[in-house]
């Protein structure tokens, strides 16, 4: 392993650099930069990544025959970390990162030939139909039915949590077509097109007034046979496959690092309790320093996991729980940051995920820009460890991983 | 019931209905009126104060302190608000910021530097020359940042002697931890009832998920971390009388012990309730916000360890 970028990559650091300068518009950089959540605002990200799929670069990790940027570890870590430092926003995880790998692992060519290139390209933009109100982590427990009926499923049921699914067109979704010995048989991965008669989605606000999620309601919604990707009765195995990449697939240390410069370029910026900024404060330097020392013990870890040959296995736990647990932490020094303004809620001076549903002011705000975020990136956060498997949940894998 | 002289409020009953209060999660501004701004006119005395505390039991006077400024974060001290004496009026001029109930008080009282120190003044937040910026915070209250620009108030506007009022406020903001600190105690008590009814309802793997024992580990954490707390509010409750020293040290472990309980409880009451816990349909959302919102007010826990650190025991009076 070797942790020095080689003459090419830091080649390809000044191209990605370069590229970004020229492309990244202010309006799509404050989608970047103003987040409040791992979630983009879906307008100005679906922009970005049209962007980016004209230069190829929408999806790092595909290999290049299905239109992906065939990027090694080190170059999608390279190109994460500028992305970020450069206030572009994420292109949504759920087609590229999530159905994608399904698709291209599990699809025909016929699926292959057809949703690859829209996913790449944004005409299709999709969501993610697992959790139901009585499967979150026991999601083999799942109830949708889809009853077979010639060329078609007959598709009925509830999904719930559901990721931007008011916005999206297709959605991949785990779904019963028979009832055997064991739970997670009997499941099948559908793809099911969002427009079909049948399918109505609605809201589910969020404790910082986001509209982001949904429960999605499909009644007797027909769906092509032609949309099953695997086999029928075996799309658990489908949906392993797709969990390796969701829990181990991108790495987290880059946007950590971007985190923590932002934090204390802001923290420069307030005054501290000692006379000058609050940057100066000790207390907040040896905060800041720690979770510096454990970013960086964190991101060499990625490294090694991600440079390993084989599935991720364990590694892909480690990842989601440390990964979402310092992007936590990364929240709460931003309430520090924030100090007595980081009570406000100022959703205007941010760019949520989703149209937020509190009463606030238009425009204008008060206090320090990072300060109206932190609140909201930190109610929002909450989030990381409880969804794509929950850090309980993970720990169990890991304990059963250890031989426990 | 009176808020003044002899009869003013056991702090022990104040304890007691703070955390029903909280337990209920009612966000009208008592803590604001009742306890930090009834205790500074009742340490001022004279007419106006005294009206005004007639007032407030009346319920025709809500009270909001504006303390902090744009260019300060946890000490008391003003740094650009001023007043001059004009004559028989004052003149004063600055900023206040996250002047928490603002928008709903009838009265703003207002720290200022004189001539003689630090002194407080009592302001219409409509006087000529006063503006709000008003806002929302995150546990569905309201605050506004306020300008003062040569606002021109009448003498009895002084609230207590000239250049008396820092050591006013640093025993004023100890009662005020020490009551929020009870409202917290409140709230996280209902933070817990509600996880642990909420674990033994919800079903998954065919149980209900109270059964597994990482949770059972993590609920029990959660009572030890309210017992923790409601120590600390009895203790800087009990100590409000005590000389300044030893009453500041028991509020910064008020402080401290009930913000890192304020964390531990909300954040795993949301976590407990998986999904659920991140929607704004159930209670556990918004007792979770305002648990988030006392963890930093008048001062992070970082600034009351280092207080408690300044403040050495042998230094009490
Ligand atoms: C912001 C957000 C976005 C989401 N997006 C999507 C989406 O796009 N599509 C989708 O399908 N789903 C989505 N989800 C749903 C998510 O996958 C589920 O919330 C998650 O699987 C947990 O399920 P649950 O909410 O039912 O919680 P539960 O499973 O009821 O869990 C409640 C608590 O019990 C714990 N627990 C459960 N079982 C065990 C055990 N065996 N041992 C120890 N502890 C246990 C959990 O860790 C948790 O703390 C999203 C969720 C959130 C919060």
């Amino acid at each position: 392993m070797n942790l020095d970028w080689t003459d090419e990559e830091l080649a390809f650091r000044d191209e990605v650099r370069a590229f970004l300068d020229a492309h990244l518009t202010d309006e799509i950089r404050e989608a970047g930069r103003l987040m409040t959540s791992v979630y983009g605002e879906h307008e100005r990200s679906l922009a970005w990544q049209k962007i980016l799929h004209a230069k190829g670069w929408a999806a790092p990790a595909w290999p290049t025959e299905y239109g992906g940027a065939g990027w090694s570890v080190a170059q999608r870590y390279i190109y994460a970390r500028e992305r970020v430092a450069a206030g572009a926003p994420p292109v949504s995880p759920m087609g590229i990162q999530m159905c994608g790998p399904a698709i291209i692992g599990h699809g025909t060519a016929e699926q292959k030939a057809y949703f690859l290139p829209r996913m790449l390209s944004g005409e299709h933009f999709w969501c993610q139909g697992y959790s139901e109100p009585g499967a979150g982590s026991d999601l083999a427990a799942l109830q949708m039915r889809a009853d077979d009926d010639g060329d078609d499923l007959v598709v009925s049921g509830q999904k719930i949590w559901n990721t931007h699914a008011d916005v999206a067109n297709w959605g991949f979704f785990l779904v019963r077509t028979a009832r055997l010995a064991r739970p997670q048989l009997g499941i099948t991965f559908l793809l099911i097109d969002m427009t079909s008669p049948g399918v109505s989605v609605r809201p589910i606000i969020s404790p910082s007034g986001e509209h982001i999620q949904n429960e999605i309601f499909l009644d007797a919604v027909r769906v092509p046979q032609a949309n099953v990707v695997g086999a029928i009765n075996d799309g658990w195995t489908v949906a392993k496959y797709l969990l390796e990449f969701e829990r181990g697939g991108t790495a987290y240390a880059p946007e950590l690092q971007a985190r923590l410069d932002a934090i204390e370029a802001a923290a420069r910026e307030v005054p501290g309790d000692e006379g000058g900024t609050l940057a100066n404060d000790s207390s907040f330097a040896q905060r800041l320093a720690r979770a510096r020392i454990r970013v960086a013990a964190f991101e060499t870890y990625e490294f090694r996991a991600m440079s390993a040959e084989g599935s991720p296995g364990m590694s892909a736990s480690v990842m989601k729980i440390m990964g979402t647990e310092l992007q936590q932490h990364m929240t709460e020094l931003g309430l520090i940051v924030a100090g007595r303004y980081g009570i406000a809620y100022q959703p205007q001076a941010a760019c949520p995920g989703g149209a937020v549903s509190f009463p606030h002011n238009a425009s204008e705000y008060a206090g320090p820009r990072f300060a109206a975020i932190a609140p909201l990136r930190y109610l929002n956060e909450r989030a990381g460890t409880i969804y794509a498997g929950s850090n309980e949940i993970q720990r169990n894998i890991l304990a059963k991983g250890l031989g426990l | 019931m009176s808020l003044g002289g002899e009869t003013a409020p056991d702090p022990v009953d104040l304890m007691v209905v703070m955390e029903e209060l909280g337990e209920a999660l009612v966000l009208e501004p008592y803590l604001e009126t009742v306890v930090t701004g009834a205790a500074l006119l009742r340490a001022s005395g004279g007419p106006t104060a005294d009206a005004l505390l007639d007032g407030i039991v009346a319920g025709d006077v809500r009270l909001a302190l504006g303390w902090a400024e744009p260019g300060t974060r946890y000490e008391w001290a003003p740094q650009e608000t001023r007043a001059e004496r004009k004559g028989e009026e004052w003149v004063l001029s600055g900023r206040k910021s996250v002047v928490i109930a603002a928008p709903w008080a009838t009265h703003l009282i207002v720290s200022a530097r004189t001539e003689g120190g630090v002194s407080l003044f009592l302001v219409a937040p409509d006087a000529p020359g006063v503006t709000l910026f008003a806002y929302p915070t995150i546990d569905g209250r309201r605050a506004a940042d306020v300008e003062f620009a040569d606002v021109r108030l009448d003498a009895d506007a002084l609230l207590g002697a000239e250049g008396a009022a820092l050591p006013l406020l640093e025993r004023v903001g100890d009662a005020t931890i020490a009551a929020m600190g009870a409202e917290a105690v409140g709230i996280m008590r209902r933070l817990l009832q509600d996880t642990i009814a909420y674990t033994q309802s919800r079903q998954q793997f065919g149980q209900p998920i109270s059964n597994f024992q990482v949770l059972q580990h993590r609920m029990v954490d959660m009572f030890m971390q309210v017992e923790m707390a409601t120590s600390a509010v009895y203790l800087a409750t009990l100590k409000l009388d005590a000389p300044a020293a030893e009453r500041a040290r028991a509020a910064s472990v008020a402080k401290v012990t009930v913000a890192e309980a304020c964390r531990f409880v909300g954040q795993n009451a949301v976590q407990l309730h998986g999904g659920m816990g991140m929607t704004d349909e159930l209670a556990i959302g918004h007792y979770f916000k305002r648990a988030t919102v006392i963890e930093g007010e008048l001062g992070t826990v970082d600034h009351h360890v280092e207080r408690f650190a300044r403040l050495q025991p042998e230094a009490a009076e």
